[in-house]
């Protein structure tokens, strides 16, 4: 096999290994564990009320907010990697190439944070 | 004898062999150490406050961890009426699949690493993004309010607080050239990166408990508004499970500030040099976990929206500024940054 490859091979064998403990937990304590259940063990938890309606329901615009912004500034993240990399054989062309892209992302920041789309109320 | 066991090791069965008792010790060894860690986070949380802590099980309580496991796996295992069954036992699977899969990569000395691959930091940052599906699905899963704004909470601080995350890995990367995690710590011998990043230092500590979910950010379980968060419906094993991947995931954040910032498995001094590396590492990881500890017990909880206009408004724009400055500092003087530096590519 690739040698490249066998060197990811350890780290498959982890995952699977922390996946056995997890399922190998999980399945105890329907082995063991005592298991009767009622309406009312079983009912959703709403601090000793009965359910007022559906739990699927609508919620606040902001956190959909945060997650675009998130992909936004992740994916520059993931460009920022391979430049930090190779920086010190890139020079100044490399260092200002990469200000140039920051430049126009910082403009967006600067956009959405006097839009308000940071504020939290 | 020995011939024919290096022989059988060379073959590919001989490889996998190897690779599996190697990942089967650091994976017992890493369980016991976070029951004993669980221990010593409760006793530091009970001093400060000038309680015991747990004291019965075993000599000063230090058994306490194994007892609870055993209640844990005799409690009832509850699934709510309106629950989605398969995605509910899913969440706590994926979150300690995730949270122990990225041990694998971890240098704990010079040598004794599982897998040293080229793109370790890569491989960290991915995992520890994926994390925050467990939670959500948990959350979604229960059909419960509790859990659901929880989930919510507790994905939208995890993603903001790696995005900063993510700036100050790049501040890192620039000084070292390389992904590798041994080379990241073989770059720290003249100099820890603690000292000329230690503005970053301090901001990776407490995004590290952002990400982690500690207190002061334990908004996503603030017992007085949401009981317990994404986890209020879980019990018996696969709560076991969720609390087992926090603690797995706070760890790997200690390990990773020793990593990135308090220079690993290297000696503080010199002449010091002659114990071995992993005592080191070790020693260092409790130290930064005891940092962790005496954070919950002595911080009060953030409010949500300081939560997210910390993230938001001071780190990601302070760590964006250093990355421009430490880009800068690199390209002027690309040999300055203290030598033994692997060459890049």
């Amino acid at each position: 096999m690739n040698e490249l490859l066998l060197e990811y091979l350890p780290i498959i064998l982890f995952l699977a290994l922390g996946a056995i403990i997890g399922i190998v937990f999980l399945v105890l304590a329907f082995v063991i564990a005592p298991y009767n259940p009622d309406p009312e063990k079983v009912s959703a938890f709403e601090s000793g009320f009965n359910a007022f309606d559906d739990s699927r329901m609508t919620f606040q615009v902001r956190f959909y907010l945060v997650s675009i912004l998130f992909i936004i500034f992740d994916l520059e993240v993931a460009f920022l990697f391979p430049w930090a990399i190779a920086l010190k054989g890139l020079g100044a062309v490399g260092f200002w190439s990469m200000m140039v892209f920051l430049g126009i992302l910082t403009v967006g920041f600067i956009y959405e944070w006097k839009k308000g789309a940071l504020e939290w109320a | 004898m020995v011939e024919a066991m290096v022989e059988f090791y060379q073959t590919p069965l001989g490889r996998v062999v190897l690779d599996f008792s190697f990942c089967l010790i650091l994976l017992v060894v890493l369980l016991l150490s976070i029951a004993f860690l669980l221990v010593a986070d409760r006793k530091i949380w009970a001093a400060v406050q000038l309680r015991r802590g747990p004291n019965v099980v075993g000599p000063f309580g230090l058994l306490q961890s194994f007892a609870d496991f055993l209640k844990f796996v005799f409690k009832e295992v509850i699934i709510p009426a309106g629950a989605n069954k398969g995605v509910f036992f899913l969440a706590p699977l994926i979150s300690v699949t995730l949270a122990s899969g990225a041990w694998a990569v971890i240098p704990v000395s010079a040598t004794w690493v599982i897998a040293d691959i080229n793109v370790g930091v890569m491989y960290l940052f991915a995992i520890s993004s994926l994390g925050v599906y467990g939670i959500i699905m948990g959350g979604w899963a229960s059909n419960s309010k509790y859990p659901f704004l929880g989930a919510l909470r507790s994905a939208a601080q995890m993603v903001s607080y790696e995005v900063s995350i993510g700036f100050i890995l790049i501040t890192v990367l620039l000084l070292v050239g390389s992904l590798n995690l041994t080379d990241i710590v073989n770059a720290q011998q003249n100099i820890w990166f603690a000292i000329p990043l230690f503005p970053m230092f301090i901001m990776f500590f407490i995004s590290a408990l952002a990400e982690t979910n500690r207190p002061p950010f334990d908004l996503p379980e603030a017992e007085s508004e949401l009981v317990a968060g994404y986890q209020v419906e879980y019990s018996s094993t696969g709560y076991l499970l969720f609390m087992l991947a926090e603690y797995m995931n706070i760890v790997l954040m200690c390990a990773m500030t020793t990593i990135l910032f308090l220079g690993g498995w290297l000696p503080p001094f010199e002449f010091l040099g002659f114990i071995p590396g992993v005592f080191w590492f070790v020693l260092k990881v409790c130290m930064v976990f005891f940092m962790f500890a005496m954070v919950k017990a002595m911080v009060p909880r953030y409010r949500y929206d300081q939560l997210m206009r910390l993230g938001w408004k001071v780190f990601l724009p302070l760590s964006l500024l250093f990355v421009v400055l430490v880009g800068g500092v690199v390209t002027i003087w690309p040999d300055l940054i203290w030598a033994d530096v692997p060459a890049a590519m």
